[in-house]
């Protein structure tokens, strides 16, 4: 049995004398739908839905589409930042929309592209605010908020950078502060937009292939927002496909991944090929 | 990583207020009427134990009669103009950020001056007024400067200079064709001085600028996360809404209160939080009460500068801010464009 097969198990099965209830269903969307109108006067200019799927402990899941195919207003929904039309958003049970805005920080963190700062701050400091939601409002960080910093830069390979200034990183180290960031809010749903945007192939790997730990070894539940086709089949366990607003299909990525629908989605000449391990490969057919 | 402690802040506090302490004593001792720093220290010992018999008439007088006064309005301006500075550049995420600079002491200023027109004789009326017109012209800045749904840099700090000239233009046409009504020279409301002693107690004006400070101070550490993104913030579990109206509420109250007494002292509101910022970090749980205290500072110094460096004639005090915060203003801006 795999890493990741136990981890799954022991999720599934309650530990005897365990006093926390066991999450079978870490993320439950329901019919969910959305519209976009600039202004009341006008009909809606963007549809997304319905949309159902599950997300569970331990799984890493992308939701895949081309450009304006509603996946972040997808994201934004599930991070309880938009309402929903009609459906449903659950996580570990408890309505997203129904959730006071420090316990949905604490239950989910979306990772976004960093905005500008205004004055320069440390590495460890911007980390430090995702203690955020755990304390008062008016709140000075005590040393297990310290602690927690110190755990999150090294679950992402960043403790050396723990007292650089933010603005002299590189686009991959970056992204690895802001991901230290959203697990120091110990959220259980990790949310993250097209996080592989500025990085290399290299960095697009390395990023993934942390995700796919962070999912294998702890609690936490990953969704990614990706263009990338095969870091999606290679590292995700489930596969969320929109196209024009609509949810076409959800699944593994061999259910996901079939020729005429990537193509028809796409607007591309692909080809699908099955590897050894079950994942598929996505290749660019030669007879355009 | 040593992250901010409640020691730290207040640790600080005392160092800034014991450079506030000295600069009082200097500013007592400092006048026509020379007094000895010995004699200003047993001044206001006694004065401060209620021994009111054992100071000498003269001394009484001079100290508590016309500097301290002056001192003490100095102290009120200055923390509320740095406060509400730092709470601006917050708000509308801009370092360039100022009551003077974006209009909204000009606006305080002109609703001050409606009310001595409306309501000459109603205790508190130049306050209220004053509040309202610096709410309501940061609430039009803020219109102005959004291009689309996002506040632009650029675009609010033109607007809140067209605003600031026209109010400032809108003042002067009312001076003018007002001359004989008692409203105070118009260099008073355009350019601001400490020398005329204000119609209302001055502890209520502290009071004011207790609860307004200290209702932005209970916001600072969200505004450390706003200063990080807006939508970062709300990630993050902070109420950006609420957050926004308190400081909106307490910023517009606080330079209300200031102009009120003193005029439009320009630029101690940008100053002070870049001096802050500089001398103790970015953390708005330490430069609130730093940039309150360092306010104040820099107004008592500037004021003793304005009553000293021409004697006997005295500077609008917000001359000396000029002098100083323009250069400033300046040297922040080119560094921002670089």
């Amino acid at each position: 049995m795999s890493a990741a097969e136990q981890n799954r198990a022991a999720v599934a099965t309650p530990q005897p004398g365990a006093a926390t209830r066991t999450i079978r269903v870490r993320l439950k969307v329901e019919q969910v739908s959305f519209a976009y109108s600039p202004t009341d006067r006008f009909a809606p200019t963007f549809t997304l839905g319905p949309a159902s799927f599950e997300a569970h402990p331990h799984e890493l899941v992308a939701i895949l589409g081309p450009n304006a195919s509603g996946k972040s207003t997808l994201l934004r929904l599930l991070a309880g930042l938009a309402k929903p039309l009609a459906g449903r958003v659950e996580v570990d049970g408890e309505e997203v929309g129904s959730l006071d805005l420090r316990t949905r920080a604490k239950r989910i963190a979306l990772v976004q592209q960093e905005s500008e700062l205004l004055f320069p701050l440390r590495v460890w400091e911007y980390v430090l605010q995702g203690r955020y939601p755990h304390g008062r409002r008016l709140r000075f960080e005590s040393d297990n908020d310290c602690l927690m910093v110190g755990n999150s830069l090294g679950q992402v390979g960043a403790e050396a950078l723990r007292d650089r200034w933010m603005h002299e990183l590189s686009g991959g180290e970056k992204q690895r502060v802001i991901l230290a960031r959203a697990l120091t809010q110990q959220p259980s749903l990790l949310l993250l937009d097209e996080p592989t945007q500025h990085l290399d192939i290299g960095g697009k790997v390395e990023l993934l292939q942390r995700l796919r730990r962070l999912a294998d070894e702890t609690r936490h539940t990953v969704l990614v927002v990706t263009h990338e086709l095969d870091l999606a089949a290679e590292f995700s366990d489930r596969i969320v496909l929109l196209h024009k607003g609509k949810c076409l299909r959800v699944g593994t990525p061999a259910q996901v991944y079939e020729r005429e629908l990537l193509e028809e989605v796409f607007a591309a000449p692909l080809e699908v090929e099955m590897r050894p391990g079950g994942r598929p490969r996505v290749v660019l057919r030669g007879d355009r | 990583m040593r992250p901010l402690t409640p020691a730290r802040v207040l640790g600080v506090c005392a160092q800034l207020f014991g450079v506030l302490f000295v600069l009082v004593v200097i500013s007592l001792r400092m006048g026509a009427y020379p007094i000895g720093v010995r004699d200003i220290v047993v001044t206001l010992f006694n004065g401060a134990l209620g021994r009111a018999e054992q100071i000498p008439m003269e001394f009484s007088l001079v100290v508590f009669g016309l500097r301290l006064p002056r001192i003490a309005l100095g102290i009120l301006v200055g923390a509320a103009l740095s406060t509400a500075g730092a709470g601006f550049q917050a708000l509308l995420r801009n370092p360039l950020a100022d009551p003077y600079v974006l209009g909204v002491s000009s606006g305080a200023a002109l609703g001050a001056i409606v009310s001595l027109i409306v309501l000459p004789f109603t205790p508190g009326a130049v306050q209220v007024a004053a509040f309202a017109g610096a709410a309501a012209t940061i609430g039009a800045v803020y219109f102005l400067g959004r291009r689309g749904r996002q506040l632009d840099s650029a675009t609010l700090l033109l607007a809140g200079i067209v605003t600031a000239s026209f109010l400032s233009a809108v003042i002067m046409f009312l001076m003018t064709i007002l001359s004989s009504r008692d409203l105070r020279g118009m260099a008073f409301w355009l350019m601001g001085d400490l020398s005329s002693a204000p119609a209302v107690d001055l502890r209520l004006l502290y009071l004011v600028l207790i609860v307004a400070a200290g209702s932005i101070y209970t916001t600072s550490s969200d505004l450390n996360l706003i200063l990080t993104g807006e939508q970062e913030a709300r990630h993050l579990g902070v109420n950006v809404n609420r957050v926004k109206f308190v400081v909106y509420v307490g910023a517009s109250l606080l330079t209300g209160l200031a102009v009120s007494v003193s005029g439009a002292i320009g630029y101690v509101g940008l100053l002070v939080p870049h001096v802050m910022r500089m001398l103790f970090g970015t953390d708005y749980r330490l430069l609130i009460p730093a940039s309150a205290i360092g306010g104040a500072i820099i107004v008592v110094a500037a004021d003793l500068l304005a009553r000293t460096i021409v004697a006997p004639t005295e500077l609008p005090v917000g001359a000396m801010t000029a002098i100083a915060g323009a250069p400033v203003f300046i040297y922040l801006m080119r560094r921002r464009v670089r």
